[in-house]
């Protein structure tokens, strides 16, 4: 063991580095698919539209911008913007006049709803930005490389994926993490979660909370995107392939879970790097390698709990 | 128990057979049309859209051109097009639609390789000339044999074959290859075909890595690490649409291109995208010998009038499904004229049609391409080296190699791999470049 440790331990630590980036993105998108879970007990299908439409904004925010001359600096900024009008606008139109009117709904009903909405996001994407890839990696760009060191040799890295991704990402699951324990919205959100039931009936306005966390799921998805689109071409479908990977962070952490998202997006993000160095042929099983494994030992993810069910 | 047969029954017999009897299985000389009606099967959604809706675009530019001319023998021609977007068993459903509801006269399909090896059987059993316009699986015509299909350009063997002699030519000390492709069919395929000719044409290069990302993926963070680590001689990748713009921003700005040389078969498609982020110095290719700024069309004008004018409509440089959509339609243009050539000016059956296919010779944008007996079409293949230009605000190629596509194809009743396998490093000297 510490003679393959030695053998690839530098390789080992550029897996950490690489997974790092990767995890910091699932984790984006992951943690608003599971809040919106976590209150609203729906599970949007439409989220990886979100994720999409936030890219797309962002990268034509981005060339709006350097268009019209504004300094390198301002396509960091702008990825927020974007994230903001995204989630500002299409999340109280998608609670206030879809979602509200399927709340008591079965869950099929809900998720054949939601998955009529992703269909309908697709073709607004290909009406809006047509299907031509789409790419403004300004940020990127403007934050240049930073070498690591790998032994007598250098590997370059981008500090926007090095430094901004991981740091956005701790920044939102601490300030998430706050914000849901620490203020009194949170604490009403949180009360929701756990009972919905005992929560409206203490005169929670229900209807409220689930207007704020699904704008603000719809923020997140859309931020992730925004940060994604710097580094990837934005391209109809990128929003299914985001939202299959997000599904197994959250099956694996535990629905409604939001540091069980984060460690799971770790698992997945670190298991997926680690693949490509020593076994690239399982790179893309690893995620789902690890949340069938998770879900045998624990069916409800790591951070899920047993509901009693009511009578 | 009566057998004798009235002469009602017989009249309704009649009547109905000639009803329910398709033109295909009759005899008789079918009436010239009011139109032609031609199935085009293409991309509409989903990544690989970035190829057929160019590929659409062309085929409605095109059609209108050949009906302000007065249409093919004097019948205007009209598309109805359908989206293989949704898959294998959506594009098998409306293939049959397009024969047995629209009664289409022709079908061009598909563009996934994995359409076209389902369809073409399809069209075969109802006996409709097809034509394989962009698909590029060489499974087709050398694991069975087709009456009714034809491909009108070249297949995945001399596209990839190509760039390996391409740069076995210019890498005569070449050690080390690495690849990453999309993990599908295409993927696997391509590295299939360049590692199986590598190794008989250049014995003992190492293969450094092989990674096959998941297909649709935006991050290939981790993949370029790897490769910047084991820092091969040349990187092989046939990806292309939005994965390779992606890969190439990544590789570019993390300084992957100093390091490896890229050959990119496909790199074509992306240039006006990606623009100088792709450097100087790395080989790519456009799946044929077509590309807006050919070194040597055999025609200038009609060229430059084909991409003139598709600028004008569309505002983008044709890519090169817009010149095998142009390929499909030149052939059946021509197939039209020999088979109009042949009944005397009678319009032809779907039969007669097919069989004007057979050993048909038509022109493309920049040369001739002929059919050969078994329904594969023989392209050359042109692959450059990216260089920066002067004028525009995306590399072009310049060292440019036209290969003949005699050469590079695998022979009528030749599997491609087993063909790969009995090349010796001669036939390196007997290839251009």
């Amino acid at each position: 063991m510490a003679e393959w440790f030695a053998d690839n331990g530098l390789l080992l630590g550029l897996a950490l580095l690489d997974g790092l980036a990767y995890a910091a993105l699932v984790f984006m998108v992951a943690v608003g698919l599971n809040l919106v879970f976590g209150v609203l007990r729906i599970l949007n299908v439409a989220h990886g539209s979100l994720f999409a439409i936030g890219g797309y904004t962002a990268a034509s925010l981005g060339a709006f911008a350097a268009a019209r001359g504004l300094p390198d600096w301002m396509a960091l900024p702008v990825l927020l913007l974007a994230a903001v009008i995204v989630g500002g606008i299409a999340g109280p139109l998608i609670e206030r006049f879809l979602l509200r009117r399927i709340y008591s709904e079965e869950p099929v009903l809900q998720l054949l709803v939601t998955f009529a909405l992703f269909m309908i996001l697709e073709d607004v994407q290909k009406l809006v930005w047509g299907v031509q890839p789409l790419h403004h990696d300004a940020a990127m760009r403007w934050l240049g490389t930073v070498d690591v060191p790998f032994g007598t040799d250098v590997i370059p890295f981008t500090a926007y994926q090095l430094y901004v991704l991981p740091g956005v990402a701790l920044i939102t699951l601490v300030g998430l993490a706050w914000f849901l324990r620490r203020t009194l919205t949170g604490r009403v959100i949180v009360a929701v979660t756990t009972d919905r039931e005992a929560a409206t009936a203490m005169g929670i306005d229900a209807k409220k909370i689930f207007l704020l966390t699904f704008t603000f799921g719809a923020g997140l998805a859309a931020l992730g995107g925004a940060l994604a689109s710097p580094t990837a071409a934005l391209v109809p479908g990128v929003g299914a392939g985001t939202m299959v990977l997000s599904f197994a962070v959250v099956a694996t952490a535990g629905l409604g879970q939001v540091e069980g998202a984060a460690i799971a997006a770790l698992m997945i993000g670190l298991g997926r790097s680690i693949a490509v160095y020593f076994l690239p042929e399982a790179e893309v099983l690893v995620p789902y390698i690890i949340m069938v494994g998770v879900l045998l030992v624990r069916p409800n993810g790591l951070f899920g709990v047993t509901e009693t069910r009511r009578i | 128990m009566h057998s004798t047969i009235s002469r009602r029954d017989a009249l309704l017999a009649t009547g109905f057979g000639g009803l329910l009897m398709p033109a295909s299985l009759s005899h008789a000389q079918p009436a010239r049309p009011t139109e032609i009606k031609v199935g085009v099967v293409t991309i509409l959604s989903g990544p690989a859209s970035v190829f057929g809706v160019p590929g659409r675009n062309a085929a409605e530019m095109l059609f209108e051109e050949i009906n302000r001319a007065g249409g093919i023998g004097g019948v205007p021609v009209r598309a109805i097009f359908v989206d293989e977007g949704p898959g294998v068993e959506h594009t098998l459903g409306e293939i049959r639609r397009l024969v047995q509801n629209e009664r289409v006269d022709l079908l061009l399909s598909s563009i996934s390789s994995g359409s076209c090896l389902a369809c073409t059987p399809v069209a075969e059993e109802l006996k409709k000339p097809v034509l394989l316009w962009d698909c590029g699986t060489q499974r087709i015509f050398e694991e069975r044999s087709y009456e009714y299909a034809f491909r009108t350009q070249a297949n995945a063997t001399p596209e990839v074959l190509a760039p390996l002699l391409y740069t076995l030519k210019r890498k005569p000390n070449l050690r080390s290859v690495a690849v990453i492709n999309q993990d599908y069919a295409w993927g696997r395929d391509s590295w299939e075909i360049w590692k199986t000719g590598m190794d008989a044409l250049r014995p003992g290069v190492r293969v450094a890595a092989e990674l096959f990302p998941r297909f649709n993926s935006t991050d290939f963070s981790t993949e370029i690490t790897r490769l910047l680590a084991l820092r091969p001689e040349v990187i092989f990748t046939t990806s292309w649409g939005g994965e390779l713009d992606t890969f190439i921003k990544q590789a570019a700005e993390r300084r992957l291109f100093e390091r490896s040389t890229l050959v990119m078969p496909l790199a074509e498609s992306s240039l006006e995208r990606v623009g100088h982020a792709l450097p100087p110095g790395h080989f790519i290719g456009a799946r044929g010998d077509h590309w807006h700024l050919h070194p040597n069309p055999a025609d200038p004008a009609k060229l430059r009038g084909f991409v003139e004018n598709y600028r004008r409509r569309f505002n983008a440089w044709p890519i090169y499904p817009t010149h095998h959509m142009y390929q499909a339609i030149s052939a059946m243009r021509t197939a039209y004229a020999k088979a109009l050539e042949t009944t005397g000016g009678a319009w032809p059956s779907d039969a007669q049609l097919a069989r004007a296919f057979h050993g048909l010779e038509f022109d493309s944008l920049t040369s001739r391409i002929k059919i050969r007996p078994d329904g594969q079409g023989l392209e050359p293949q042109l692959i450059g080296t990216t260089v920066r230009s002067g004028d525009l605000p995306f590399p072009v190629m310049n060292d440019m190699v036209i290969y003949p596509p005699e050469l590079i194809t695998a022979p009528v009743g030749q599997k491609s791999v087993d063909w790969l396998k009995t090349l010796t490093p001669d036939f390196l000297n007997r290839a251009p470049g």
